[in-house]
């Protein structure tokens, strides 16, 4: 190591969430004007020590080390005001203000309260131009710049800090490959003014290319430190993030009928720029898995055959159309829903639950229908039914009266697959099922999807944690920029070659 | 194909009938909130606290979260009693006090359904006076009176309908939407009146008797409101369109993602209001006798104003229509304070935006308390 004290060090930094330790002793070491790489499964704590290092997070034990001085991180401001900004992968600008209003946002130049607007101008064109973007105007709204403009501005806002450090949480995801060069263009001026980069990206390509050294991370732990990035072997990065050390209990599979009957027949489904030409079939009793990176289209899948988004393609459900050509039409997911369909979605509780309400009534929302006559509610019949499920899923604590919001992050997934029991039900779609659930409560929900489908329901899941994917699939598609790059039996894969593949799209 | 719960959802027996619980569960701190308010008042405030936390089957109705409100209620009765003890507790005073309210509660009513819904209408004053205006013209009238109640009915269902449309379909903002509404529909019914006042014609009155004719002594429009504040609460409380209603605002995603047909049951709501709207100009037509277009200035404000009162919560997904009512007899009870003790009316205005302040901290401290 140099004479010179590097300019972020971190010792041991542990962060525990109720349930979960998140961070069990990460060490990060970032040289002046370096591009360093952050690799790491999802779950891994990748984005929990960003926060740390932005200041949203404060860390339960660890020490942090600015240019050798040992710093606290108390909030964003604090970090911004030690020359550490973030790069979040959704932006934080706001549409309707100006390019230079959005860079000097929370620090506008202004005399006596007046914002100094030409000023702003003048000194956002200079940070522009220095990020080799002169043809962005200081005064264009933001709201109608491309993402990739967006990005830019952001790297200005950066910029008009007195910025040490710049934290990149997949910058390239949301851009266009010509935009990438672009980007790893702004990302070599910044590291030849002394900036150092972390840089957070799932491509192993873009690491190869822009990175100098590599840390990764495994279960909270550090894997590695300070690889060089340019000539560590594939191989060796990838078996340093795959076989986490926590162990999964998967339910076991039972072997499958031959001629199962089909349950969704899904034929070159398309979302313009998201998903290209995607076709497969789920059969009765059947776990597929989507393995596939943030932004590879997964999610859009599970969504346009919901009906929940707008796809061109064809959707067939036990032998019946979801409407042809654009599968959302007017009928959307209450046909959806309807036909026998479900979806856990990504977002647990802005895409799911009704945090105010009790945990029966989150149960039931789906299948009011069931325990009402012309609109009338059978509240007796509907109580006992959110109750037997409770039950039959364990929910804990097992009050289907008590308010959703106090249960555990585990037992509200559970109430949100309970919604898709009440009635019949054909199709679960299952969106990052165990996002923020703790290890215990994993294996359980593990046992009741297969168990639904034992019970001849198909599933179709997505996850991105490739080890959940080939334990509990029966069979995996592999998904890669909108396409699906590969299929097989999950028995016949291993999770080195699903994520050399998820990153690489290199073996097929 | 499958039943995911396979057969052993037939063989438990149906539950121990414990009662789901209500909505909406935050009234249990602002009860004790507006309590501490209460603690200074005469001791005779006390005696229906004890009663109505009594029996369950008062607090299974959730009457029981809204003891703020009654307390509240109890309170201005007993200035009432103070200060004007010969006039305030007279059958003729209160049968005014419950007629005033029972327009305005009728249109809180819809109001309630689209602010649990998430939404918020502020047409419902103009809608009223059109239906009014419309019900009264004398082509109308040579119909004779339940041409004319149809007719208020379905012009109010209509301007609902009108802007439940606009804001599902048209992707509308509701404060937009219905703003519009508002400003239209009261140019509408200006041009329709000439405005002018249209008197109810002789052949036609059986509409008046609605506030002339007393059973038990109260005119048939508060029994009226009455049916229709029963009716709004067993809609909401015990039937899937009102358990939607608290999906839609509380979480329209995870309401659409359920299966749920968002966008009309949206419309639907502001479609409700737009009824409870017709039914109030009927009520007006018969207290007033005419239709006007200036009637029910400014009633948006006083009915958004009652449901905010009674706790229900302005981004959605969490109210009640009793809450809603007993804000809306604090408000009448004021206003009736006000007038027997003959005071100013601009002080009436500055004693009801405190109320609007105090209830609404009181509610923002019993929400910060329980997360």
């Amino acid at each position: 190591m140099s004479a010179e004290p590097p300019l972020l060090l971190m010792r041991g930094i542990v962060k525990q969430f109720p349930g979960v330790r998140a961070l069990d002793g990460v060490d990060l070491e970032v040289r002046r004007g370096e591009v360093h790489c952050l690799l790491g499964q999802n779950g891994a704590g990748k984005s929990t020590l960003i926060k740390i290092l932005s200041g949203a997070h404060q860390p339960d034990e660890g020490v942090i080390a600015l240019g050798g001085e040992e710093v606290r991180l108390t909030g964003p401001t604090a970090a911004i005001r030690l020359g550490i900004s973030t790069i979040y992968q959704e932006l934080d600008l706001v549409d309707g203000l100006s390019v230079a209003e959005n860079v000097f946002l929370g620090h506008e130049r202004a005399r006596l309260g007046f914002v100094r607007q030409g000023e702003a101008n003048r000194a956002t064109r200079d940070l522009l131009t220095r990020l080799g973007h002169p043809e962005i105007r200081p005064s264009t709204e933001v709201g109608r710049l491309s993402p990739a403009a967006k990005q830019v501005v952001s790297m200005a806002r950066a910029l008009s800090h007195d910025t040490r450090l710049i934290i990149m949480d997949e910058p390239s995801a949301a851009l266009a490959h010509d935009e990438v060069a672009n980007l790893f263009r702004i990302v070599r001026e910044l590291t030849s003014r002394g900036v150092a980069v972390v840089y957070i990206s799932h491509r192993l390509e873009e690491i190869r290319e822009i990175g100098d050294r590599v840390t990764v991370l495994k279960d909270g732990r550090t894997a590695a430190v300070g690889l060089p990035a340019k000539s560590t072997p594939t191989s060796e990065i990838v078996s340093l993030m795959t076989g986490r050390t926590v162990e999964y209990v998967f339910p076991p599979r039972r072997p499958r009928p031959a001629t199962g009957s089909e349950v969704l027949r899904v034929t070159g489904l398309t979302v313009p720029g998201v998903v290209e030409d995607v076709s497969f079939t789920i059969g009765a009793g059947e776990i597929v898995g989507l393995a596939g990176l943030v932004g590879s289209g997964r999610s859009e899948i599970i969504e346009a055959v919901y009906g929940a988004r707008r796809a061109s393609g064809e959707v067939v459900l036990e032998g019946r159309p979801m409407g042809r050509g654009r599968t959302a039409g007017r009928g959307g997911t209450a046909a959806a829903v309807r036909l026998g369909m479900g979806l856990a979605p990504e977002e647990r509780k802005a895409q799911a639950l009704l945090l105010d309400q009790s945990v029966a009534h989150n149960i039931t929302l789906a299948g009011l229908g069931r325990y009402s006559r012309f609109g009338w509610l059978d509240r007796r019949r509907e109580s006992a039914e959110a109750r037997e499920l409770v039950e039959t899923l364990d929910i804990r604590p097992g009050d289907p009266d008590r308010p959703i919001k106090t249960l555990s992050g585990g037992n509200q997934q559970k109430a949100v697959l309970a919604r898709w029991l009440v009635g019949e039900r054909r199709l679960l779609l299952l969106d990052e099922p165990t996002r923020g659930v703790d290890v215990g409560a994993r294996a359980e929900l593990y046992a009741v999807i297969r168990r639904l489908a034992d019970e001849g329901i198909g599933v179709l899941l997505v996850s991105s944690e490739v080890p959940e994917v080939l334990g509990l699939a029966d069979r995996v598609l592999v998904v890669r920029e909108g396409r699906i790059i590969h299929r097989a039996d999950a028995q016949d894969l291993d999770e080195h070659r699903v994520l050399d593949m998820i990153m690489e799209g290199s073996a097929l | 194909m499958t039943d995911a719960r396979g057969p052993k959802a037939h063989e438990r027996s149906p539950a121990d009938g414990t009662p789901p619980a209500a909505g909406e569960p935050h009234g249990g701190e602002a009860r004790t909130g507006e309590a501490q308010t209460a603690g200074r008042t005469a001791a005779g405030a006390k005696a229906p606290v004890r009663g109505s936390s009594g029996p369950a089957g008062l607090a299974r109705l959730g009457e029981a979260r809204h003891l703020g409100l009654v307390l509240a209620l109890v309170l201005l009765a007993a200035i009432g009693l103070v200060t004007r003890p010969e006039n305030f507790a007279t059958a003729s005073n209160l049968v005014s006090i419950l007629s005033l309210a029972a327009t305005i509660g009728v249109i809180t009513v819809g109001m309630t359904f689209v602010i649990i819904g998430g939404g918020i209408d502020l047409s419902v004053g103009a809608i009223m006076a059109l239906a009014s205006v419309w019900a009264t013209t004398l082509a109308t009238q040579s119909y004779g009176p339940f041409v004319m109640i149809l007719c208020a009915v379905l012009v109010g269902t209509g301007a609902g309908l009108v802007n439940g449309f606009l804001i599902s379909y048209g992707r509308m903002v509701p404060f937009i939407a219905t703003l519009a509404m508002l400003v239209a529909a009261r140019g509408l019914a200006q041009r329709m009146s000439d405005r002018k006042t249209q008197l109810i014609q002789q052949g036609n009155e059986v509409i008046v008797e609605l506030s002339t004719t007393r059973v038990l002594g109260l005119p048939l429009l508060v029994y009226v409101f009455a049916l229709v504040v029963a009716a709004g609460w067993v809609v909401l409380n015990r039937t899937t369109f009102g358990r939607r209603t608290y999906a839609v605002g509380g979480n329209p995603e995870a309401a659409r993602l359920a299966g749920i047909d968002v966008r009309r049951h949206t419309m639907l709501l502001y479609a409700l209001s737009g009824l409870c709207c017709g039914i109030a100009a009927v009520l007006i037509m018969a207290r007033t006798t005419t239709g006007s277009s200036t009637h029910g200035d400014l009633y948006e404000l006083d009915a958004i104003a009652a449901v905010i009162i009674g706790g229900t919560l302005l981004t959605g997904g969490r109210g009640s229509i009793i809450g809603s009512i007993l804000g809306l007899l604090i408000f009448t009870l004021i206003t009736n304070l006000f007038i027997l003790n003959g005071l100013n009316t601009s002080d009436q205005l500055i004693a009801k935006g405190l109320i609007i302040i105090v209830a609404v901290l009181l509610q923002r401290r019993s929400l910060e308390s329980r997360t």
